[in-house]
């Protein structure tokens, strides 16, 4: 079992007001998976990746990663786990915009004390894996978007992570482009990563083997969708 | 530690970026840095240029001598002349000098002297076409040559009989010997001083240069000659030597007491005069290039404080700016202490880049003014380590509470900000 999370809380005070983002959340995702996590804007679904992706701590709950109990850690140990175990994919991209995109994708190797020369080599791999090793010494804004995104996995990819997420890979990028951006995931799904995207839309979604349906913090409903995509190939 | 290195290109080539693109901002900021620094390096090198003419020219005064005046000597900071009780002192005189010599025991010489400047344009000394360049005239005493430690390298010196006759003789300085008498030798020659008729008997041993001028334009006459043509005031210079290097105190002692009663200064009065030593113009001259270090202190002070304000609010800026940059960091794996390491170089890069500068600008002001003036700028290989340690530690301290920040910022959060 790659992720397992019991009861998974997480509470917002706003002023008075406390906002129950998640709200007793269990799942579990197996080495190897593809999964979506769909719902209404403002469902949890961003905060709930968050957690997964050890960028926060839950209020309530436990969350088990790799066998490894992550929702007690401290924040340098979650920043171990983040550079270590996980690879983020976001909507706006984030990459850091005076950077070539071959320094965008070294940025995780710097963070884990890799030798200059390696950080090199595995960052032109990663690049060439998602077809950019001509696109190295660009900047972010020399490149389209779908490049941008393209970068972006790379260096998600870069430290051979357990785990891939993506909030909404396709949120800012065109349907054809967004199309592009999902076979690249589905060939990495292929190649044995382990993949959880977030978006609103279901033609994104079926791209997965798994749904999860959120509302109001909650799981309300959860989908294999691997005969939708082996029926449409 | 390992992560923090491989950082470090990172870091200052982000600096260099940051300075880049904002350059009339970012030099503002280290303005204050280079400034400190410049100040330090200027100063250093001025004063320890000083340092090595005045005090050869203190001690080239003589270690043994004493001085008597009938004011203290005294550094003019600013206006303030003399004050009216100061301007009504009665002068030190020949017959003090007499007085001096006869009644302190501890006293082995006592040399008046007295200078003269021909008005206007300074005194006229002349052998047929040739003419010296405003040569000193002083008149002296055969003991000039022992006070002074001042001898006759060719010819004779002034003796008792030129005084007691009144001879129109001269001693010349190297450089109006030089002068007069390119080819020929200038015993026994006769000059025009001011348009008196002198024979020249001697040449005086050369003295070394002080802050660049020579010190051997001057010619000497006996000191009843002088009298007698220049019917000035009664006031002279008079320097004392005493018998022995441990006898100056008990010289100094008797000099003062002699010249109370002389003056008749009341017993709980101060002097009215002034005795003191090479030793005591060392020591005020320390105290002036003590003031000025301290004045060099205070400015440096000052600007490296005002210049790290400046660097603290350009990092709490580009904090902010660069929040998102921060969050994608943090996503990546990056602790907060690479982050704050990563702001502090940035610091730290950008006041070193201000002392850096300031110790060019520094080093350029010494060395120009050492072009100008007759001062030997020195830059010292210390002022410079210390200038640029000092930049870099500014940078350091004013970075901490920007860098502390960036590295509190919650990822999240971080990634958020527009
Ligand atoms: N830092 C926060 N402080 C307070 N409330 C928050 C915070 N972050 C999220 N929330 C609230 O938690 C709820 C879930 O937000 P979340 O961003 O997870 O939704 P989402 O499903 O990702 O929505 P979207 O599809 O619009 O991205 C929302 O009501 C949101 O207002
Ligand atoms: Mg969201």
């Amino acid at each position: 079992m790659l992720i397992k999370t019991v009861d998974l809380w997480k509470t917002y005070t706003v002023g008075t007001e406390t906002i129950h983002a998640v709200q007793g959340v269990s799942v579990e995702i197996e080495k190897g998976e593809y999964v979506a996590i769909m719902g209404p804007s403002g469902s949890g679904k961003s905060t709930l990746m968050n957690l997964i992706g050890c960028l926060d701590s839950p209020t309530r709950g436990e969350y088990h990663l790799n066998g490894r109990r992550v929702s007690a850690m401290s924040d340098d140990e979650l920043a171990y786990i983040r550079n270590k175990e996980i690879g983020f994919v976001f909507q706006t991209f984030n990459l850091l915009p005076r950077a070539s995109a071959l320094h965008n994708v070294e940025l995780p190797l710097i963070y884990n004390g890799t030798s200059s020369g390696e950080r090199i080599r595995k960052a032109k791999e990663a690049l060439k894996t998602v077809d950019l090793e001509d696109r190295m010494t660009h900047r972010p804004n020399e490149l389209s978007g779908g490049q941008r995104q393209r970068v972006a996995l790379a260096r998600a990819l870069v430290n051979n992570p357990a785990l891939i997420l993506a909030d909404e890979p396709t949120g800012n990028l065109d349907t054809a482009t967004g199309a592009e951006i999902m076979e690249l995931f589905g060939r990495l799904h292929r190649e044995g990563n382990t993949i959880i995207i977030v978006t609103h839309e279901r033609d994104i979604a079926i791209y997965a083997d798994r749904i999860f349906y959120l509302r109001d913090g909650k799981v309300e409903k959860e989908e294999d969708v691997r005969h939708i995509k082996n029926s449409g190939n | 530690m390992k992560v923090q290195l491989l950082h470090l290109k990172d870091s200052i080539q982000m600096a260099w970026f940051t300075m880049r693109t904002h350059k009339m901002r970012s030099f503002l900021t280290i303005l204050g840095v280079l400034v400190g620094v410049a100040a330090v390096i200027g100063m250093v090198a001025i004063v320890q240029g000083l340092n090595k003419s005045m005090a050869a020219q203190i001690e080239s005064l003589g270690a043994n001598v004493i001085y008597v005046s009938r004011f203290e000597p005294q550094v003019q900071v600013g206006g303030g002349g003399r004050s009216e009780e100061e301007r009504k002192r009665k002068y030190i005189t020949f017959e003090d000098a007499m007085a001096i010599k006869e009644l302190c025991p501890a006293v082995e010489a006592v040399s008046p002297e007295k200078y003269w400047w021909q008005e206007p344009d300074g005194n006229q000394v002349k052998y047929r076409d040739k003419e010296a360049r405003n040569p000193q005239l002083g008149g002296v005493v055969p003991e000039y040559a022992v006070v002074n430690n001042c001898f006759a390298s060719e010819g004779r010196f002034v003796t008792d009989s030129d005084i007691n006759f009144k001879t129109y003789v001269c001693v010349l300085g190297v450089d109006v010997a030089e002068a007069l008498f390119p080819h020929a030798d200038p015993i026994g020659k006769q000059i025009l001083v001011n348009n008196n008729r002198f024979i020249v008997v001697g040449v005086a041993e050369k003295k070394p240069a002080f802050l660049g001028y020579s010190q051997n334009n001057y010619l000497l006459i006996p000191f009843t000659t002088y009298r007698k043509i220049y019917s000035s005031s009664e006031s002279v210079w008079l320097a004392v030597k005493p018998k022995s290097k441990a006898g100056i105190e008990a010289a100094t002692d008797q000099i003062t007491q002699l010249l109370r009663l002389r003056r008749g200064v009341p017993y709980d009065k101060e002097n009215d005069f002034a005795v003191f030593t090479q030793d005591y113009l060392m020591d005020m001259y320390r105290s002036i290039t003590g003031v000025a270090y301290l004045v060099m202190i205070v400015i440096s002070s000052i600007a490296l404080l005002v210049g790290g304000v400046g660097v603290m609010n350009i990092m709490l800026v580009s904090v902010t700016e660069r929040t998102r940059e921060i969050g994608i960091r943090k996503a990546l794996g990056a602790k907060r202490r690479n982050i704050l390491w990563q702001f502090l170089i940035e610091a730290m890069t950008l006041t070193g880049t201000g002392g850096i500068m300031g110790i060019i600008f520094g080093a350029a002001l010494g060395i120009f003014v050492g072009a100008v003036t007759p001062l030997s700028a020195t830059i010292s290989l210390w002022s410079v380590i210390v200038g640029f340690s000092f930049s870099v530690s500014v940078g350091l301290f004013f970075g901490i509470y920007p860098a502390t920040r960036a590295a509190k910022l919650d990822p999240i959060e971080a990634l958020r900000y527009e």
